[in-house]
């Protein structure tokens, strides 16, 4: 059974009460105000940010702190500290001498968190991974909400055979497990000879583009559905008619009347398939058929320190730790923006 | 061949065995062949372990896998062996089932051996001449062996069984005398390693009657072991053949086991904690390499490394572009580090540099390195970027795509991102394409896949230079459009091709004269770069703490069968 919350119920409506004066306010200043006193959803989003930020100044410390090029083998190279000099891959100890070591964290700004097989800066390609990574969770996200609030506005308004079409083609690719479906258009479209050509547009081979793609279309369906469902419920709603008893065109429909109902639906799922997303492309470029070389992305990386987990754990753990943040942050983040932009779900919860 | 793939119509390349004088074995501190003579006590349980079972079938006439080559030996046998013990020997031809090695006659056309007496199979059959004629018969007849139609085709009739393998008939090609114990070949030419080709587990001889399509398990041989079960998702066992009594310790020695077992389904990382622990007693696949320096340091006594006859090379292709370039192939060849390939391989203990085609200690080796700095010593010695460039440049091929194909396993892979960068260096838009070791080979050999630089490696079939040289970069290696196209390279050029051929030639009546031939044969492919020869691997083998008289054999490796766990 439902508790009745005076304050949140007050909220929901739009009115609050400020200094013994009633005070009016739109949903989304309420909805800010709400997210706002939420510290956790807003320590997430602080967290997702600085995680954003040192990614995307991985040049920056490539560049000016670690003063290396993480992209090309260092498998001969040395280099100094605290006045001695240290190979980046170290000759095997014992009696056999065999085996090559690549140099453990160094905790100083060359070769922080080591190397890995190739002689390659790990915290470098940490950061630059991130950058791959997130832009293909960010980008592959937005790419699946774009074509899914298109479809579904399509399909939710019209109705009909159009919805019917639409409806089937979403659920034939919802009908595929997701990595399954991703590993094969991944396989495919790897392996063509010279990157992938589709009449003028040419990806060449290794591009973000591909995995990006790939994902962006995995995850339409997620999003289609429940804003569908919304559009559906919204094109008999009292204030739509209204519109259309005032004439309003379809473009006005559409643009004017739904989709500002259906943004916060919209809004709330983003950091959810950010993560999910994410957490896709890191399975994809571990299992090779993700973010090719010579890029990273976190998935490489955990996948390159595999083979270095008795020796060197630090190159797998360090991006598993990033994933693990990155996700928890997105996670909360989602979190926090349904409580705020939903307060009645946490209604729901409660009763 | 190579060690975890076979070759032609199999595709699943393993390797067998590599020459090896071990007296040249390089700088490794423990260089065994020989740990501990062939002494210890017969009798128990040689447990082994390997992540899967031999791929391919289990059919003695079709497996071409290293690991199953290394059961074979000790369960069947041919009419000629290689000698079965460590170093150089162990390269030598012996007479096996037949009583001596045959000179050939008219011409090199024909060979006739005797057969021993009183051999007999597993299923306690007598070995008679007629079953020599049904084994090259049904090896036609399965219709899956993968060297048929280039190996045993030599064969009077051969090339008709390759055709209609069902009616194969080699009433001319094999001639038999039961009463007399003997078998003729006839050979449409001249064929300077036929007995090699026979010496190998696709000519082992079976008992008339072994059904000619594919066994799931190896039928009756004639070693002293026999196969009593072969579960591919399981394990192999071998126990003893009570029907055999040793006629040549050095063709067939009784074996030292009383059961060897070879265990499927462990990491290559469970299989070192399980031979460190004392629960097996060897691992078949390669160590991983975070665990080497743990081995070499505690486990020091039970490692033993061993030279190969192999290769480790990145076939370009010269017929597509950026690499139809002579001058960009070698400046690649110029550019590349092959020390630090060696580090990625596992140190200077476990590879060595090199720059040509044939492995050092191998029949017309003579040490050739024109692609490093300071050359003339026939030794790689360092890279030289400045040549590179210079001829890179001139090639006029910087800015192509590029991309580089090799396997998802750990070391390949890391093979791989070395070239991406080095060619991402010299000015060259490269990628990495990994595909699964499975898929990585044949897709590297079919030319409408048109693959620009394709990692690859090779371990010697048997000791005779044409098998790298001809097999890899002959004309007629070279089949497009097929999966079974072993010259990943398209290289063929006619000059050289005839150079070959005449080197085949010789090596019927002068092997030594032929071996000059191919030394030449050698430097002139190496020049023409249609490779990135890499380094001559060694092979490392962990055995448990029991395990006394290890052997390593040159072609056959791990002599399994003389290894005392008693």
């Amino acid at each position: 059974m439902a508790v009745f919350e005076p304050e949140a119920e007050i909220g929901t409506l739009g009115i609050e009460e400020v200094g013994g004066e009633v005070v009016g306010r739109s949903p989304w200043e309420l909805a800010g105000r709400r997210f706002l006193r939420n510290k956790l959803a807003i320590a997430a989003a602080v967290l997702f940010v600085l995680i954003v930020a040192v990614s995307f100044a991985a040049p920056l410390y490539a560049n000016y702190v670690a003063d290396t090029d993480p992209f090309v083998s260092n498998l001969s190279g040395t280099f100094t500290q605290n006045g001695k000099t240290i190979e980046v891959i170290q000759q095997g100890t014992g009696t056999l001498g065999l085996g090559e070591t690549p140099v453990g964290p160094t905790w100083h700004a060359k070769y922080f968190l080591g190397a890995d097989s190739q002689g390659r800066d790990v915290a470098a390609r940490v950061l630059y991974g991130g950058r791959a990574s997130l832009e293909i969770g960010i980008g592959s996200a937005v790419l699946a909400a774009l074509l899914a609030v298109v479809f579904a506005l399509i399909a939710g308004f019209f109705g009909g055979w159009t919805d019917n079409l639409l409806s089937r083609l979403m659920d034939l690719i919802w009908a595929f497990p997701v990595y399954l479906l991703a590993i094969s258009l991944a396989t495919v479209l790897l392996t063509a000879p010279n990157g992938l050509k589709i009449g003028f547009l040419h990806v060449s081979p290794g591009s973000l583009w591909i995995p990006l793609v790939i994902i962006g279309i995995v995850y339409v369906p997620y999003i289609f559905r429940p804003v569908r469902g919304q559009v559906l419920s919204l094109r008999e709603r009292e204030f739509v008619e209204a519109a259309i008893a005032q004439g309003a065109s379809n473009r006005r429909l559409v643009f004017s009347e739904i989709l500002p109902n259906v943004a916060s639906t919209v809004i709330v799922l983003m950091p959810l398939i950010i993560a999910t997303t994410i957490l896709t492309e890191a399975a994809l470029s571990y299992l090779s058929i993700g973010v090719q070389a010579p890029q990273a992305s976190w998935g490489t990386i955990v996948e390159d320190g595999q083979a270095l987990l008795y020796t060197r754990p630090w190159v797998a753990i360090a991006p598993g730790i990033m994933i693990v943040l990155t996700v928890l942050a997105l996670n909360v983040l989602g979190d926090g923006l349904r409580d705020a932009l939903d307060p009645r779900s946490k209604l729901r919860t409660k009763g | 061949m190579m060690r975890s793939r076979s070759l032609f119509p199999l595709l699943t390349l393993i390797g067998l065995a590599a020459l090896v004088l071990t007296a040249c074995g390089g700088s490794s501190k423990k260089t065994s062949s020989t740990s501990s003579s062939a002494s210890g006590a017969s009798g128990g349980t040689l447990m082994t372990v390997a992540k899967d079972a031999p791929s391919g079938s289990p059919d003695p006439q079709i497996d071409y896998t290293l690991q199953e080559w290394q059961l074979l030996i000790l369960t069947h046998d041919g009419l000629v062996g290689f000698k079965r013990v460590s170093g150089a020997e162990g390269t030598k031809l012996v007479p096996d089932l037949a009583t001596s090695i045959p000179k050939p006659t008219n011409g090199g056309k024909t060979y006739t051996f005797t057969l021993r007496k009183g051999i007999k199979f597993s299923n306690g059959k007598e070995l008679k001449a007629s079953d020599v004629k049904y084994t090259f018969e049904r090896l036609f007849k399965i219709g899956l062996s993968p060297n048929a139609g280039t190996w045993y085709n030599v064969i009077v009739g051969g090339d008709a069984c390759v055709k209609t393998p069902k009616t194969c008939n080699l009433d001319k090609g094999v001639i038999v005398n039961d009463a007399k114990g003997t078998v003729t070949f006839n050979l449409t030419h001249g064929d300077p390693e036929f007995l090699d080709k026979i010496a190998v587990p696709f000519a082992f001889i079976l008992p008339t009657g072994t059904p000619n399509k594919e066994v799931q398990i190896p039928p009756p041989g004639t070693g002293p072991y026999k196969f009593v079960e072969y579960n591919p998702n399981k394990q192999i066992k071998l126990v003893r053949n009570t029907d055999f009594k040793e006629w040549s310790k050095d063709a067939q020695p009784n074996g030292k086991p009383d059961v060897i077992l070879q265990k499927f389904g462990l990491s290559a990382e469970a299989q070192v904690t399980q031979v460190e622990n004392g629960q097996a007693d060897w691992m078949f696949d390669p160590p991983p390499a975070d665990r080497l320096n743990e081995m070499s340091t505690k486990y020091a006594n039970q490692v033993h490394v061993n030279p190969l006859t192999a290769i480790y090379y990145f076939a370009f292709n010269v017929r597509v572009p950026p690499f139809n370039n002579l001058q960009a192939r070698q400046g690649v060849n110029f550019a590349t580090d092959r020390n630090a390939l060696v580090k990625i391989y596992g140190g200077p203990n476990l590879a060595l540099p090199t720059c040509q085609i044939l492995p050092p200690n191998f029949p017309g080796y003579k040490p050739y390195c024109p692609y490093t700095k300071n050359p003339g010593s026939g030794k790689w010695t360092a890279p030289d970027m400045t040549k590179a460039q210079q001829l890179i440049n001139a090639s006029g091929t910087k800015g192509a795509l590029v991309k580089v194909n090799t396997d998802t396993t750990d070391v390949n892979k890391a093979l791989g991102l070395y070239f991406v960068g080095l060619l991402n260096k010299l000015g060259y838009k490269a990628s990495l394409q990994a595909l699964a070791p499975s898929i990585q080979y044949p897709y590297c050999q079919n030319s409408k896949n048109k693959i620009q630089f394709c990692y690859s490696s090779w371990f010697q079939d048997y000791p005779a230079a044409s098998d790298f040289l001809n097999i890899l970069l002959g004309c007629g290696s070279y089949i497009p459009n097929s999966d079974s196209s072993p010259n990943i390279a398209e290289f063929c050029t006619k000059p050289i091709q005839a150079q070959m051929d005449a080197a085949l030639q010789q090596g019927i009546t002068d092997p030594s004269g032929a071996n000059t031939k191919w030394a030449a044969v050698d430097k002139a492919v190496t020049d023409q770069a249609p490779w990135v020869a890499m380094f001559n691997p060694k092979l490392i083998d962990f055995v448990s703490k029991r395990v006394k008289g290890y052997q390593f054999n040159p072609q056959w490796y791990f002599l399994l069968g003389q290894a005392s766990v008693k």
